[in-house]
């Protein structure tokens, strides 16, 4: 029997709402006007089982990166709980966060410092000793095809597509049970980018991680994943298998329909019109 | 193995309760920032270049002022000079440690550091382990700088008084440092620049380059509660009339008190403001 690795139940996160006043004194009649609230993530539940590739679709700006947010620690929900292994991510977020590494759309580094500098310092805060990671640095950075002259120079020098496979470096040295990652191949070239997924590949087999990716790629979403969940306004509209998903979608008319398909069943719009609709709601 | 208790809203109830293997652990994650920044220091040398010089330039414009003087101008040389070197000592102490934030939002790279498995205070001690020793280096060659320049009297120090008002002093500081890290974790769009004006008042109400007495009295007590002020009378002290560290305990106690109150509620104040970037997803804006 397949356990649930990750649960999230009911969850929401908005932004905005009335603006908090901090100084005392009187009100003024303007300053009563409430800001708009946004729910960017609206009563999510999903299971995520052990070892699998869950894929979560939508547009930009529909809820992925802030589910994302919320089960890595860095999000406090409103309401709902989410629990990675059994480990509640509020209440136990230290022991959370040892499972758990991220790739996101930016690759987020010191780009002064060299791939193998800004490693170094990633790897001690996961508690590696500084003999271990100077060993497994070059070999895995290397394993991508990151050719060895390259490792000691600043990484502004590199291709975007460098930059990510270094972040995927940095998830696999500290070797994550869960992997969370936030449309990794954005940007990238078809070289870079299957690349990128292989590795994850490799990540979900030879580690056994369980695997949370955020995409608006529906080919990447189809081939990778095991489930997908198409999240729209911040609202899971649907999820199962890509074959269970696409079948859902077929008409008499259409036979065979693709993830894009699929999608625009399930939303009532195609990808470039949810992104249009929707924009990534903004702390204040 | 760590274990974490993060209760709702508790402050300190948060921090990591740790055994030895759990201490080793974070020991050796703190000595990442310190070798990270170290990093950063090689990599933006000529930044640290161009600020050194300006440091030497700034400090020698004042420490001229004493040397026109006709009375006392090997006094107030040195005076002065005491003020400048503890000043850049304590702003790059001040300064590492207020950009804690400030740095890691410019480059994007804060939501990974907050989302590593360490507690915060291991994040606290390895800035603050590296401030110290950084500003202690910059100072050291500030010194050897400055001396090129004019004459610096130390043949009344008493060394060890003044190492001793310099490690604890330190301590002090780092408080108000931590403190004034959550501005730019708060205020997302001006923060850094907030922290600016504590460190100007901090100059301005702790005697760097006059006694306090001169100031007016609404200030004096300002000039009472900045560990500044107690830092430079102590090395002053030490430096000047030779007083050793028995003599000085009315400056040691109120630094070692004012760390003592100063570091834990600044790791107070940084784990609220935390809590509230979390909740208001102020962590995610970069730049």
């Amino acid at each position: 029997m397949q356990t649930d690795a990750i649960v999230v139940e009911e969850i929401v996160k908005a932004f905005g709402g009335t603006k908090r006043r901090w100084l005392p004194g009187r009100r003024r009649a303007g300053d009563a006007r409430p800001e708009k609230t946004v729910y960017a993530v609206d009563h999510v539940s999903l299971r995520i089982r052990k070892n699998e590739i869950y894929g979560v679709l939508g547009a930009n700006g529909s809820g992925k990166s802030t589910l994302i947010r919320l089960l890595s620690t860095l999000l406090i929900p409103d309401s709902g709980r989410a629990s990675v292994f059994g480990h509640d991510v509020i209440r136990d977020e230290q022991v959370v966060k040892r499972m758990l590494n991220r790739v996101s759309v930016e690759a987020s580094f010191f780009k002064k410092l060299s791939p193998f500098e800004n490693l170094m310092y990633a790897t001690r805060l996961y508690g590696l000793s500084g003999a271990q990671a100077k060993r497994e640095i070059p070999v895995v950075l290397q394993a991508l095809g990151i050719p060895e002259d390259r490792i000691h120079r600043p990484l502004e020098q590199m291709s975007r597509g460098m930059q990510q496979k270094v972040a995927i470096a940095r998830a696999f040295l500290t070797t994550p049970v869960f992997l969370l990652l936030d449309e990794p191949t954005t940007g990238l070239d078809p070289r870079s980018k299957l690349d990128v997924q292989e590795f994850v590949l490799r990540l979900r087999n030879e580690h056994d991680a369980t695997v949370l990716l955020t995409t608006h790629d529906m080919a990447e979403a189809d081939a990778l994943c095991d489930r997908i969940a198409i999240l729209d306004r911040g609202r899971i509209v649907a999820e199962g298998t890509p074959s269970e998903l696409k079948a859902q979608a077929a008409t008499p008319e259409l036979l065979d329909p693709t993830m894009e398909d699929a999608f625009m069943h399930f939303t009532g719009k195609s990808i470039e019109e949810a992104e249009q609709e929707e924009a990534e709601p903004v702390a204040v | 193995m760590a274990r974490a208790a993060h209760g709702k809203g508790k402050g300190l109830k948060t921090m990591t309760v740790l055994n030895a293997s759990g201490i080793a652990r974070e020991v050796r994650s703190s000595y990442a920032f310190v070798e990270r920044n170290w990093y950063l220091v090689k990599r933006y040398w000529g930044w640290e270049l161009a600020f050194f010089v300006y440091t030497i330039a700034s400090s020698l414009s004042v420490i001229y002022i004493g040397k026109a003087q006709q009375v006392n101008q090997n006094d107030l040389v040195l005076y002065l000079g005491i003020g400048t070197l503890v000043w850049a000592y304590l702003r790059a102490v001040f300064d590492a440690i207020s950009e804690m934030i400030t740095w890691e939002r410019w480059e994007g790279t804060i939501e990974y550091t907050f989302m590593a498995p360490i507690s915060r205070l291991t994040h606290m001690l390895g800035t603050a382990a590296f401030s110290i020793v950084y500003g202690m280096l910059r100072t050291a060659l500030l010194f050897v700088a400055l001396a090129l320049f004019v004459n610096l009297d130390l043949s009344r120090a008493d060394y060890l008084g003044a190492l001793a008002v310099t490690l604890v002093g330190s301590l002090s500081f780092l408080g108000i440092g931590i403190m004034a890290s959550v501005l730019p974790l708060w205020f997302t769009e001006r923060g850094a620049e907030m922290t600016f004006i504590i460190s100007s008042i901090l100059l301005l109400v702790s005697g760097v380059y006059y006694p306090t007495d001169v100031l007016p009295g609404w200030m004096q007590p300002l000039a009472r509660i900045s560990p500044a002020t107690y830092f430079l009378d102590g090395i002053r002290r030490s430096v000047m009339s030779g007083q050793g560290i028995a003599e000085l305990w009315n400056v040691l106690l109120p630094l070692m008190l004012m760390g003592l109150v100063s570091i834990p509620l600044g790791v107070w104040v940084f784990l609220q403001v935390e809590r509230l970037a979390k909740r208001t997803g102020r962590l995610k804006r970069n730049g």
